[in-house]
């Protein structure tokens, strides 16, 4: 019996690591490749900066690079602001409507990109906003505004509501009450929010690629297009800061909150 | 703002102010970025061109017409539906296990860290992640060299473009949300019922079979449909993996609005396919949840 329960365990190891194997052995040959500077991707690696080095010296790149992370940043401040009122919202008051409110959150989410992204395109045309980076804007918050709710809404579940009316009786108004005692209680979960936001707009793809126009995109779109055309071998080592950005990002959510609950 | 929290039910009105001034500005957001370009292009997909300049569009249903008359786009419609099972069930057979080990078999420290490692590329570029698989399937790429390392003289393996490399980029992008919802729902079983079945004599299998699939079975549903519905849905990662093999409903549709600006028909079939998902999932859902 104890033999084969260490048989499953061994199995049951031996398991994970192929998942884990599968799901990082092609990020980590193209974080390779993006050193290696033979453009056939020859075997041994032939260890070199080369392609970083074009990559610094390729003006298109290295302007998408900034439009990304300033549609992210815009992306973050807006719906991380806008997330936490809606939260606050729900979490203090029961009203007609609540359920519909929430229900609201999921189509963003659960209809396809490729739908919301073309629907954004006809829109923004049809009521002359057209495309470039305050579309991506418009659009990003969008996507990153359900995931702000939902994180905000965890935290402030932990967060006894007596504080608050404490706070109040003891002469503080309403809104000294949400400044000084409910957003450092709920301060985690904002960051942790505003972490994700920013990661939504910065691995956006599809939604930019509708609404970029002609010279204006971000680092995605960028991407895909060089891809597209042939690429060239810098395209590795933008995709390798691409994601060693965003994997970085997600670690700091983990500092700030829980995936999967209590553990 | 002036009646929030401990007064509020005594002063509906400054309650209402209050949840419509939170609420509001996330919603009217919601509202221009997400439910009106929908309604606009539900509007566009009936209309014969598109309303802009000087060109004349008129009210008529042959977009829809079109998808019903030509075999072509139900061939592809069909054929993206095929593809999203393949990768639902993929994620499902090998996603599984995966979550049933981090829920119940690994503990603490590990199990923390290993969920991380899973759930950090689903979170990370999916484009490259697409991009990164080139590397790996092209002609002379790292697998190819390895079978032909394991197996001296195996010959080229004919990989890239083609519909298994759609379906294996797809099952990478995707299996971490199947193991994220059957974790979730999988970690929510009490051990000592499972414990209890067991020391009443039944078998493993039966335990499987009878007591946690059924009780996992809201999170397998769950990272099914957010699985299916995005993979129909998906045209970039045809595009980078299939080449000429990688055309699919998505792509189809895409091209109406990057390439053909025939954006009536382009919305006729988006919302034709967004039709049939809903379809499927009002069959689907019911019967599975009667199946177990």
């Amino acid at each position: 019996m104890i033999g084969r329960r260490n048989t499953l365990a061994r199995a049951g190891r031996v398991y994970m690591a192929a998942v884990l194997l599968f799901l990082y052995v092609p990020i980590i040959v193209m974080v390779v490749m993006s050193f290696n500077a033979s453009k056939l991707y020859r075997l041994p690696v032939d260890w070199s900066f080369t392609w970083y080095v074009a990559l610094a010296g390729n003006d298109k790149l290295i302007s998408a690079g900034l439009n990304s992370v300033w549609v992210a940043v815009v992306t973050t401040v807006i719906a991380t602001v806008l997330g936490t009122a809606a939260s606050l919202a729900f979490f203090r008051y029961d009203f007609r409507g609540k359920r519909l409110l929430q229900l609201l959150l999921f189509p963003p989410i659960a209809i396809p990109w490729l739908i919301i992204g073309t629907a954004m395109l006809v829109f923004f045309f049809w009521i002359g906003l057209g495309r470039g980076l305050h579309a991506m804007i418009l659009g990003h918050v969008a996507l990153a505004l359900p995931y702000v709710i939902v994180v905000v809404t965890a935290r402030l579940r932990s967060f006894d509501p007596h504080l608050e009316e404490a706070a109040r009786s003891l002469g503080a108004s309403p809104w000294q009450a949400t400044r000084r005692v409910t957003l450092p209680w709920i301060a985690p979960g904002m960051v942790a929010a505003a972490l994700f936001a920013f990661a939504v707009s910065f691995d956006q793809f599809v939604i930019s690629y509708f609404l970029s126009s002609p010279g204006v995109s971000t680092l995605p779109v960028e991407i895909y297009t060089s891809i597209r055309k042939g690429f060239t071998p810098e395209i590795n080592a933008a995709s390798t800061i691409v994601i060693l950005v965003s994997m970085a990002l997600l670690l700091g959510v983990a500092r700030f909150y829980r995936f999967g609950g209590e553990r | 703002m002036q009646s929030a929290a401990a007064e509020a039910p005594r002063v509906p009105h400054g309650r209402l102010r209050a949840i419509a001034g939170l609420t509001g500005p996330a919603y009217f957001w919601l509202a221009l970025t997400i439910f009106l370009p929908l309604s606009a292009m539900f509007y566009f997909s009936f209309l014969s061109d598109v309303p802009f300049g000087k060109r004349v569009a008129v009210l008529t249903l042959e977009n829809y017409a079109a998808f019903f008359e030509k075999e072509f786009y139900r061939t592809l419609m069909l054929r993206s539906f095929r593809l999203g099972a393949e990768v639902t069930f993929y994620c499902f057979v090998f996603g599984f296990p995966c979550a049933y080990l981090l829920a119940k078999s690994i503990k603490g420290r590990w199990r923390e860290a290993l969920f991380l490692l899973v759930i950090l590329p689903f979170w990370s570029n999916a484009l490259v992640r697409i991009f990164s698989w080139t590397m790996v399937l092209r002609g002379n790429g790292v697998l190819e060299r390895l079978v032909n390392w394991l197996v001296p003289d195996y010959g080229p393996l004919n990989l890239m473009f083609t519909y298994p490399a759609i379906v294996v980029g797809l099952v990478h992008s995707y299996l971490p949300y199947m193991i994220l919802t059957c974790y979730i729902s999988l970690e929510a079983i009490d051990d000592s019922l499972i414990e209890a079945a067991r020391s009443l004599g039944a078998r493993r299998l039966a335990v499987l079979r009878r007591l946690i699939l059924p009780l996992a079975l809201p999170g397998i549903l769950a990272g099914a449909i957010l699985i299916f519905v995005p993979v129909i849905g998906s045209f970039m990662e045809p595009r980078i993996l299939g080449g000429r093999e990688g055309t699919f409903i998505g792509t189809i549709i895409e091209d109406q609005f990057t390439a053909v600006f025939n954006w009536p028909l382009g919305a006729a079939l988006s919302f034709l396919m967004l039709g049939f998902v809903l379809l499927i999932l009002l069959v689907v859902m019911p019967l599975a949840r009667r199946a177990t």
